[in-house]
Order: C-alpha cells, then sequence, then structure tokens
C-alpha cells in the first residue's frame, strides 16, 4: 500500500515535470512557426503548427496523467491547495488553448499562450508540493466540482487576454513611445517578474539558502522567520541570527506582520530579477519588446484576434459563472450554511463575473470592439491573477491554503 | 395618447413597488433592531418556568391581568446587579398595582441564585431557565435584557440598558393595566 | 410623436431606425456605410418619450451606460470591502471601533470610519444593488419588447439598401443551384421562407433572447436575496449544545409542536501521522489535522401543546450523524456542525477522608453547571455546598464573585456534617485550591474531573432557496442561450437577372464566414464579401 502510494507519487511529479518540457518544446515549435515573414510560404507555416499543436495535446495529456496519478496517491481530486490549484489552472489554460486552436488554427495563440501556461504551472511549483489531508470542510464532492469547473472557465477567459495582448501588439503603433507602448512593455515586465521570481525561488532553492531573523511585532511579541532567498529587506529592527547575507535595508515599520517583510522581500526580488531579464532582452534587441515582436504578426488580421478574444469570452464567462459562482454557492450552502457570505474569495470571483458582464454589455451595446476591447481583457485577466495569487497570499479568508 | 397614459401608469405603479419593496428591505436591514427572535409589537410567546422555590409559573397567568416586567439576568453581570436594588424596591410598590416582575435567571447554579437572592432581599420571583431554552426562545444576546409585556400580552418595549431607579418606574408606569 | 410609414407600408413605432418588415434603413437613408443591427434597428423605448418625471427617472435606469456604471460601481465597492476583513470575519471578541485601527494603522481606522467594516450591508450598497436591479428590469423591458415586435415583423423581402448594407454582402448575375442551396441551408439547420422568389434562411433565433433570459433570471434572484428580510422568510440562529444536553432548537418551533436535539457524543478525528498518503505533509505541520467534526444527535419532536421551558413530552424522530458539509434536513429546517469546544469541566468527584485513619468515607460527584445542595454519603454523614463560583474571580478585593456562567474555573464552599462533627467542618474547594477553615478531622480530596465537548451548531431555514435556485437556473440557462448559439441569417433577393445576397449573425463573424464557406463549396454559390 505504502509502495504504491510513493511509487504513484514520484511518478505524478515526473509526469509533471515531462509535461512541463513539453510545453516549453511546443513554445519553441509555435515561435519558429511565426517566424517565417512570407505568406507564400504558408505551407512551412501550417506545418510547424501542426506540430506546435500536436506537442500541446500530448503535453496536455502528459499533464493530465500528472493529475490522475496524484489524484490515485493522494485519494482526493488535486486542486486542495495553491501547487495543485495553480498547476491546475496551468493546465485548464492549455486546454482552452487546444479549444481554440482547433476553432481559429492561429499560431500566435499558441506563441503567447503556451509559455504565459508554463510560467503559471512554474509559479505553481514554487508552493509547497506536499500531498496533503483535507480538512473537514473541505471534504465534498464540491470541492472538485466547484474547483475545476471554475479554473476551467478562468483558463478559457485567459486566452482571451492572450488573444487581446496579441492584437494589442499588432495594432498599437510602435513607431513613437506613447502611453499604450509603455503599457504594453509593463505587462511584458510583469511576466517577466513572474519568471524572475521563479528564476530566484529555484535557484535559492538550489543553493539551500536560508537565514533566520527575530524582532518584535506591534503588541512586542517576538516574531521570528526564515528567509529562503537571500535578504534584501530585513524586518524592521530585525536581528539576523546568522551571518548570512542580508539585509540591505530594514523594512517599514508597519510591515510588522509575521510574513510580510519576508513576503515584501520576495516581491522586490522579482521585481529586481524582472528588471534583470527586461534590460537583458531590451538591450538584445535594441527596441521595445512588442516592436520586436510586432513585425511577426504583420499576417494576422487584426479582427480575427479580436473575434478570438471575444469568442474566449463568450465561451469562458459561463462556465466561470458556473464554476465559481453557482457550484460555490452550492457548496458553500452545505459547508459554510448560507450560499453567499461575502468572503474575500466570493467577493473577487464576483468581481470577475461582474467586470466580464461589463465588457460583453460594452462589446455587445456600446460596441466596444478591437482595442478598447483588448484593454479591458488585460484588465480581466490582472483581476483573475489577482484573484488567485492575491487574495489567498495576502488578503485570505475561508479560501486561505494553508 | 391613450397608449401613452396607460405606459405612464405602468411605469409608474412599477418603480413604486421596486420603491416599496426596497425601502422595506433596507427599513428591515439597516435602521430596525432584528437582533433576537422576538421584537417590540409581537404577542410575548408564552413559556413555564421553575421558581427559585419551586413553584410553576406561567407568562400565560397575568395575560389580561397584570403587566409583566421581564427581566433576563445573571449573577455574574455587574449592570444586572445594579438594577436589581431598584427593581426590588419599586416591585414593592407596584405589585398591587397590577405589576409583576418575573426574573428570569439565565442557566446557573441554583445555589449561586438563592445565594445572590439572599444577599440582596429580593422578594420578586426568580425563575430558573436551566435549559436556557427560553433565553434562546426570546433571542437573548447580552444581559440584561429588559422586555415590558402589557397586559394584553404585548411587547411594547426591549432594551439592553442597565436601568436606572426612575427608568424602571417610568417603564412600569407604561405597562399597569 | 408620429409613426413612421415606410415606403412597404409597415407602420414602425416612433424612434425606429430600421423598418422593421423590409429593412429599409429610415434614418441616415443617404449613407453607404453599414447598417446598426443592434436590437434590429428597433426604437428603444426609453428614448421616446421623456415628458414626465416617472420618464425620466424610467430613461435614466433605461440606460445600458447607466447599467455599466452601476455595475462598475458594485465591482469597485466590492473590491474595497476585501482591503482589510470585514466585521463578521474579524474575532468576535474584538471591539471594531478599536481593532481595525490596532491591526492595520491609520488605514484601518479610516476603513472603519468610514463604516466599510459591514460594506455589504450598508444602505449605500443595498442601494446600488437595488439600482442594478430596476436598472435590469428597465432596460430588459426597454429593449426586449421592441426586439422581439422587430424580429417577428421583417419580412423575407428586403430593400436594397438594407442588403447592401449589409457586412457580408454580394451582387451576382449568375444563376444559383437553388434546390442544393435549400438543402445545404436546411442541413445547417436554418429554416428557409420563401416570397415572391426571394429568401430568408434563419437560424438559432431564440439565441437573441438570451440576454433578457438571463436578466430574468438575475432578477429572481435579487427578488431572492431581498425576500431573506421579510417576515418568517429566514431563520439563523447558533445554538451551542453540550454532550448529554437536551435542547429546544431555537427557532423551530412548527404548528405541531417544537423540535428539540439531544448531544449525544461529539468526535473529532484527526489523521494519523503514519498515515502513508500524507506523510510529509503530517511532519511538516506542527498541529494535528482534523479529518472530521462530528455531533451525533437524536432529533425530537413535542406534541402540539407545547410549552416552552415546561418539561416536554418528546418523541423520537431519528438519529444522526452530524458532520460538515452534511447538515441534517427537516421540515424546512437545516441543522449545521460548525464549531466545537473540546474538553469543557463537567463534574468533579470528590472523596471524603478521615485524616486520622486514611480511610475512605464515601464519594460524591459534583455536576458543576447546576450542582445539588446536598451530598448524602451515609449515615450521619453528609457534604453542603454553601456556595458556589462558576468561574470564580474576587471583587473589590474581598467578596467572591463569577465571571460569567462558565464553568472553567469552580470554587465551592462546602460544610462536612459527620457524627463527630454535628456542627460542621468547612472547605473550600476549586481548581488546585484545596483550603480547610479551621482544625479539621476530615479531609476532602479530589478523585476524578468529568469533561464533556460541547458543539456548535447552526439552525438554518431558508425559505428564499426555491427563488434563488430558480433564478440561477434561468440566468445560466439565459447566458448559454445567449452566448453559444448565434443567430444566423442569410437573405437572397431577385433583383432582374441579379442576385442580392447578403447575411447577418450576432456574433462570431468567422464562424458564419465559414459556414458560408462550406455552402459555397456544397452549392457553387459565390463567397459573400466582409465589407467591414
Amino acid at each position: 500500500m505504502r509502495l504504491q502510494q510513493f511509487i504513484m507519487a514520484q511518478l505524478s511529479s515526473t509526469l509533471l515535470y515531462i509535461a512541463f518540457i513539453i510545453y516549453l518544446i511546443a513554445t519553441l515549435v509555435f515561435a519558429l512557426s511565426l517566424s517565417d515573414k512570407k505568406n507564400k510560404q504558408a505551407a512551412y507555416t501550417k506545418r510547424w503548427g501542426r506540430i506546435g499543436y500536436g506537442l500541446s495535446i500530448i503535453g496536455f495529456i502528459t499533464q493530465l496523467g500528472y493529475f490522475i496519478t496524484r489524484w490515485v496517491a493522494s485519494g482526493h481530486a488535486p486542486v486542495s491547495n495553491l501547487f495543485e490549484f495553480v498547476t491546475f489552472f496551468g493546465m485548464m489554460m492549455v486546454f482552452a488553448f487546444i479549444v481554440l486552436y482547433g476553432i481559429y488554427r492561429a499560431n500566435a495563440l499558441g506563441v503567447f499562450a503556451m509559455p504565459i501556461a508554463l510560467l503559471i504551472i512554474a509559479y505553481g511549483s514554487m508552493f509547497p508540493r506536499d500531498i496533503a489531508p483535507l480538512i473537514p470542510a473541505l471534504k465534498s464532492d464540491w470541492l472538485k466540482i466547484h474547483v475545476t469547473t471554475a479554473a476551467l472557465g478562468e483558463g478559457i477567459l485567459s486566452i482571451s487576454f492572450i488573444a487581446g495582448f496579441i492584437y494589442l501588439i499588432r495594432v498599437v503603433d510602435q513607431q513613437l513611445s506613447s502611453k499604450k507602448t509603455k503599457l504594453i512593455e509593463s505587462i511584458i515586465y510583469l511576466l517577466l517578474c513572474v519568471l524572475g521570481f521563479i528564476i530566484i525561488s529555484a535557484g535559492s532553492a538550489a543553493f539551500h539558502y536560508e537565514t533566520t531573523f527575530s524582532w518584535k511585532g506591534t503588541k512586542g511579541e517576538k516574531l521570528e522567520n526564515v528567509y529562503t532567498m537571500p535578504a534584501l529587506i530585513g524586518p524592521h529592527n530585525g536581528e539576523q541570527l546568522d551571518d548570512h547575507f542580508g539585509p540591505l535595508v530594514d523594512a517599514p515599520s508597519w510591515i510588522n506582520g509575521k510574513n510580510a517583510p519576508k513576503k515584501l522581500n520576495t516581491f522586490v526580488w522579482s521585481l529586481l530579477a524582472g528588471g534583470v531579464l527586461y534590460g537583458l532582452i531590451r538591450l538584445i534587441l535594441r527596441k521595445r519588446i512588442a516592436a520586436a515582436i510586432r513585425p511577426r504578426l504583420m499576417n494576422l488580421n487584426p479582427d480575427f484576434i479580436d473575434e478570438i478574444s471575444y469568442r474566449s469570452v463568450a465561451i469562458g464567462f459561463p462556465v466561470f459563472t458556473l464554476g465559481a459562482l453557482v457550484f460555490a454557492m452550492i457548496w458553500a450552502q452545505a459547508a459554510w450554511t448560507r450560499y453567499w457570505g461575502w468572503d474575500p474569495k466570493e467577493v473577487w470571483a464576483l468581481i470577475t463575473f461582474l467586470f466580464y458582464a461589463a465588457y460583453l454589455h460594452f462589446r455587445l451595446s456600446r460596441g466596444w470592439h478591437g482595442e478598447k476591447s483588448a484593454w479591458l481583457c488585460v484588465i480581466g485577466f490582472v483581476i483573475i491573477m489577482f484573484n488567485l495569487v492575491a487574495v489567498n497570499l495576502v488578503v485570505a479568508g475561508l479560501h486561505s491554503y494553508a | 395618447m391613450k397608449k401613452k397614459q396607460k405606459r405612464l401608469v405602468l411605469r409608474s405603479v412599477l418603480l413604486l413597488v421596486i420603491a416599496l419593496a426596497v425601502g422595506y428591505t433596507l427599513y428591515n436591514t439597516v435602521f430596525k433592531d432584528t437582533s433576537g427572535n422576538v421584537q417590540v409589537g409581537d404577542q410575548a410567546p408564552n413559556f413555564e418556568l421553575t421558581t427559585l422555590n419551586g413553584e410553576k409559573v406561567k407568562l400565560s397567568d397575568f395575560k389580561g391581568k397584570k403587566g409583566v416586567f421581564l427581566n433576563f439576568w445573571g449573577t455574574w453581570c455587574d449592570p444586572c446587579k445594579r438594577e436589581m436594588p431598584y427593581m426590588e424596591e419599586l416591585y414593592k410598590q407596584y405589585r398591587d398595582k397590577g405589576i409583576e416582575i418575573l426574573a428570569v435567571d439565565v442557566g446557573e447554579a441554583s445555589i449561586s441564585v438563592s445565594d445572590f437572592k439572599k444577599r440582596l432581599h429580593l422578594s420578586f420571583p426568580i425563575l430558573m431557565d436551566d435549559s436556557k431554552d427560553v433565553t434562546r426562545l426570546y433571542g437573548i444576546g447580552p444581559i440584561p435584557t429588559t422586555l415590558l409585556i402589557n397586559a394584553d400580552g404585548k411587547i411594547i418595549e426591549k432594551t439592553s440598558d442597565s436601568l436606572s431607579k426612575e427608568k424602571i418606574e417610568e417603564y412600569m408606569k407604561r405597562i399597569k393595566p | 410623436m408620429e409613426k413612421i410609414t415606410c415606403e412597404c407600408g409597415h407602420v414602425n413605432p416612433f424612434g425606429t431606425e430600421i423598418c422593421e418588415a423590409c429593412g429599409k434603413p429610415l434614418q441616415n437613408v443617404d449613407s453607404t456605410k453599414l447598417i446598426n443591427m443592434r436590437y434590429e434597428g428597433g426604437a428603444v423605448r426609453s428614448q421616446t418619450y421623456k415628458k414626465h418625471s416617472i420618464d425620466k427617472i424610467w430613461n435614466f435606469f433605461s440606460s445600458v451606460k447607466v447599467g455599466i456604471w452601476i455595475i462598475v460601481l458594485i465591482l469597485v465597492a466590492a473590491a474595497i470591502g476585501t482591503i482589510f476583513p470585514q466585521q463578521m470575519y474579524i474575532p468576535p471578541t474584538a471591539d471594531p471601533s478599536t481593532y481595525y485601527e490596532e491591526e492595520y494603522g491609520t488605514l484601518g481606522k479610516i476603513f472603519y470610519l468610514l463604516g466599510f467594516e459591514n460594506l455589504y450591508g450598508s444602505w449605500w450598497f443595498m442601494l446600488l444593488l437595488a439600482a442594478l436591479g430596476i436598472s435590469l428590469v428597465i432596460v430588459s423591458i426597454d429593449r426586449g419588447f421592441p426586439l422581439y415586435r422587430a424580429l417577428k415583423h421583417q419580412r423575407v423581402t428586403r430593400h436594397n439598401s438594407f442588403m447592401n448594407r449589409q457586412r457580408l454582402y454580394i451582387e451576382v448575375t449568375q444563376p444559383l443551384a437553388l434546390e442544393q442551396l435549400k438543402t445545404s441551408l436546411k442541413k445547417r439547420r436554418y429554416k428557409v421562407k420563401e416570397e415572391n422568389g426571394n429568401w430568408l434562411a434563419e437560424k438559432n433565433r431564440f439565441s437573441r433572447w438570451g440576454p433578457y433570459v438571463n436578466h430574468t433570471g438575475l432578477i429572481l434572484f435579487l427578488i431572492g436575496a431581498m425576500l431573506r428580510f421579510f417576515p418568517d422568510m429566514y431563520l439563523d440562529q447558533p445554538l451551542w449544545i453540550k454532550e448529554g444536553e437536551t435542547l429546544a432548537i431555537p427557532g423551530t418551533k412548527t404548528e405541531d409542536g417544537q423540535y428539540y436535539l439531544k448531544n449525544n457524543r461529539f468526535i473529532m478525528d484527526t489523521y494519523k501521522e503514519n498515515d502513508p498518503k500524507f506523510a510529509e505533509a503530517l511532519k511538516k505541520s506542527s498541529a494535528d489535522i482534523p479529518s472530521n467534526y462530528q455531533s451525533n444527535v437524536t432529533l425530537y419532536k413535542t406534541k402540539k401543546d407545547f410549552l416552552p421551558g415546561a418539561k416536554p413530552e418528546l418523541t423520537k424522530v431519528k438519529d444522526y450523524k452530524l458532520r460538515v458539509n452534511d447538515p441534517l434536513e427537516f421540515d424546512s429546517f437545516s441543522l449545521y456542525q460548525v464549531d466545537f469546544k473540546p474538553s469543557q469541566l463537567d463534574a468533579f468527584s470528590f472523596k471524603l477522608k478521615r485524616k486520622k485513619t486514611d480511610e475512605t468515607i464515601g464519594e460524591f460527584t459534583v455536576n458543576l453547571a447546576n450542582p445539588k445542595a446536598t451530598y448524602h454519603l451515609k449515615k450521619g454523614y453528609d457534604i453542603t455546598l454553601k456556595n458556589y463560583y462558576k468561574n470564580v474571580k474576587v471583587e473589590n478585593n474581598k467578596e467572591l464573585g463569577s465571571k460569567d456562567n462558565n464553568p472553567e474555573n469552580p470554587l465551592m464552599l462546602l460544610k462536612i456534617i459527620a457524627p463527630d462533627v454535628p456542627k460542621g467542618e468547612r472547605a473550600v474547594l476549586g481548581i488546585q485550591k484545596n483550603f480547610e477553615l479551621g482544625q479539621n478531622k476530615y479531609r476532602i480530596s479530589l478523585s476524578g474531573v468529568k469533561m464533556k465537548n460541547v458543539s456548535g451548531l447552526t439552525v438554518k431555514k431558508d425559505r428564499t432557496l426555491p427563488i434563488i435556485v430558480i433564478g440561477g437556473l434561468i440566468f445560466m440557462i439565459g447566458v448559454v442561450q445567449g452566448l453559444y448559439w448565434n443567430h444566423r441569417r442569410v437573405w437572397l433577393k431577385k433583383e432582374g437577372d441579379r442576385w442580392l445576397i447578403a447575411a447577418h449573425t450576432n456574433k462570431n463573424w468567422f464562424g458564419m464566414k465559414r459556414e458560408l464557406q462550406g455552402i459555397s463549396e456544397e452549392t457553387g454559390m459565390p463567397v459573400l464579401q466582409d465589407q467591414s
């Protein structure tokens, strides 16, 4: 029994790792498919696109293998902690991509969707990966039904961001620096920050870096925490208990929760690493990143991309509503005695719902197509990410995963 | 033109209905104290409890005869302790004028309560709500909570303040049949 | 306010942009721009009457722009409410007027001063939700009916300027393979209508009702949420019940009796540390991880004539294992396992011993919730309880009192009566306290402690649930109906030796074009041009 579970758990991690590699290759293949600028070599584009698509599907099936084996190993659907949920969300994004690519056959979608899904999966892998038991409130069939449907909805809605983002890179004039080009660059920068976070986390873990601080909290209580990234920012008036590298500065006095200085340190590291990555790429390209990508997208018809973006919302919105609100309410009624309780995660699901409802009304009744619509999709993705990450890590409520 | 008028009437009616429903909801949620199950204006739910001396008392015994000063209290609660002597003083004055005081102790040990009663020389009946069923029935939150029940059995006041002598006297006058 | 008579003879309501019947543009007649097909060019009612103040209110809420603003305002307000926890999520013992400032500094204080600690229950947030409801009602009435009218009245034969100002359009002189075309359209579930050799092929018109269906669902949902505040619709009561206790379940009095509940036992299970599945995670966790909270209860009911407080005559209804995620349902009520207090002091057992010989005279048990006054041990030996404090404290440095009604730190003043001490000896007993007042011959010592768990339950009744469920269901149907299907139409018009062909879809033009491509491949019909 014990051995079997151990094997399953090992197999599961391996499968996730393999899926990750396949996604990476698929991304490169999709990128190759775009590198041809001339229309006449359509066959070339088509061939590479087909290979990329095939790889995406194989990768997805591999990740599905991870999901199933982990389910077997733990005895419950692996969507119960941040690692499991975030990687599952990445998987649903790949699935949504597979569906929409199946309809529209747009290689550009793969070039952006796959790396962002990769980024999300890698980000999820930075959280503790142990198979954890379920607390009584989570022991319900509705856990899997609610979480998986919500993640699927969010995955499909994310594709609308991907398409919207492609639209913006394709359409916004890159001749001159403008507010819009700056915004696009900052989105790219933020994505690079996530990559930066992953690199620093993985790097620190590889060197087993750890340093411990002790300091006083607001009520004079003694707090202690272990940093797993080199300490740039220590706690306010904190004392370092070992002689490892650190801290360059102290956190402001109001950041004094148990985990707050550590989170601030991580946050600053991510911004710095993102900055370095962005700077390096700019140095190599010698122009704005979006300006470098844009020529490769010139074959795309903007209306076509706009339609993909809208279609993703049209497909994703009902799925999201069903998973994140309807199923959530049914479960909440059984687990917490009320279908709605204004818990932060619930509220942010409602905000996401309201936001996309507003999007649909802008589009259908006020004729917001194209660029405006694409910017809205970017904001929508920010809201989804906020609900996925910040609400759990910063706001927390009933949904705070261990 | 007729059609236009009909439309106006329809619109007015619809808006009015919505306004009323929303107004009522707002009144209920924001401006009205809905804590507890029993509210001012309701008929006081009947109950039967045993006094410290072992007699059974029904609220309905007083209906049509006396106004009831229904007080929920506990020995550990200081504000309760403060108002008890005033209640005792006024009870002597008003017991023959159609007022009954029922002091419901919320689930304490009878030993503690009888000691308390002795120390404060209380003569009004103290009802022992061992299971707190009646306390829950009345949805009592913080104590002391006093309900004024007139001779018709209707609740005309509910308060969680610690009462002064003047206030208690005023209340007694209000429920005098 | 006149009605507009189109040249085709159809009488349109004031404000109509495209003739309901033939589609001839009634405004911007000479333009060659594509026609705005939103609401089929029907007159949005609000924009037509602006006289009375009622009309002004109506028109305000009829605007989709206003509707979107309301959505955005609710969205922003909802987001603000999550900056700090709402009052219902801060510790119940904390005082909100100081809690927010202590925990979150100046911002927390501002948050509290602005009343955001109870944002979702505030009057202005409720008004925003009400405004959304009104907007939903009026927007739907004002747009739904004209749209229905326009789609019902549409004719097969359309005006030329309707045709050539559609996004997908082509004009050809070549003959069309009409029979094949019809089969091809029917295969794609189009309904084909003919009139003087002109065609209208249409499918999925029901998709256009999607928004109105989902708005109806939302309105029902909001009505359901509002009904909660009407009498007798909603009940939410806590019930703390100790093991062994039988209590009336508050709020569950029905016409034929009152429900009672007995808590037989509370159980908390935790994961075993050697659980092979979770070994790694359990090793890292410092505390035990609970796997189950459960109250084994028995539900009873009284007879019809029942008096609260009096000892009831109970009939057993059923036994139930009440767990998280598995409430007990009875009548219109549900009972939930939500909380617990483990191991609360319930009873102390004592032994009375003669000091000299250490001989045990007898044993007695004191129920800490409501102790008896006298304990008879054997002939001549009695213990009387002179005074009792459940949770002892010293008041004003001299007097004893109790902090509250929870037997957390009980103290008893006892009198021991024995044949050789008829006047009695006095002793004080409590947790780690055992004093004797004077030189006693007898000694009381603790011989046992009994603990009991207390289950925290919630009683709920929610008569609004059916409306909420139906509202939600209708909403989902409406959303799916509106977003997963597309209303598509193809018009063919014979004009001399020319064919005018136009097509329209309310969304997903890519799909429409692909469908036309397919039809073209099957029938040789020319591919329509995208004029956008």
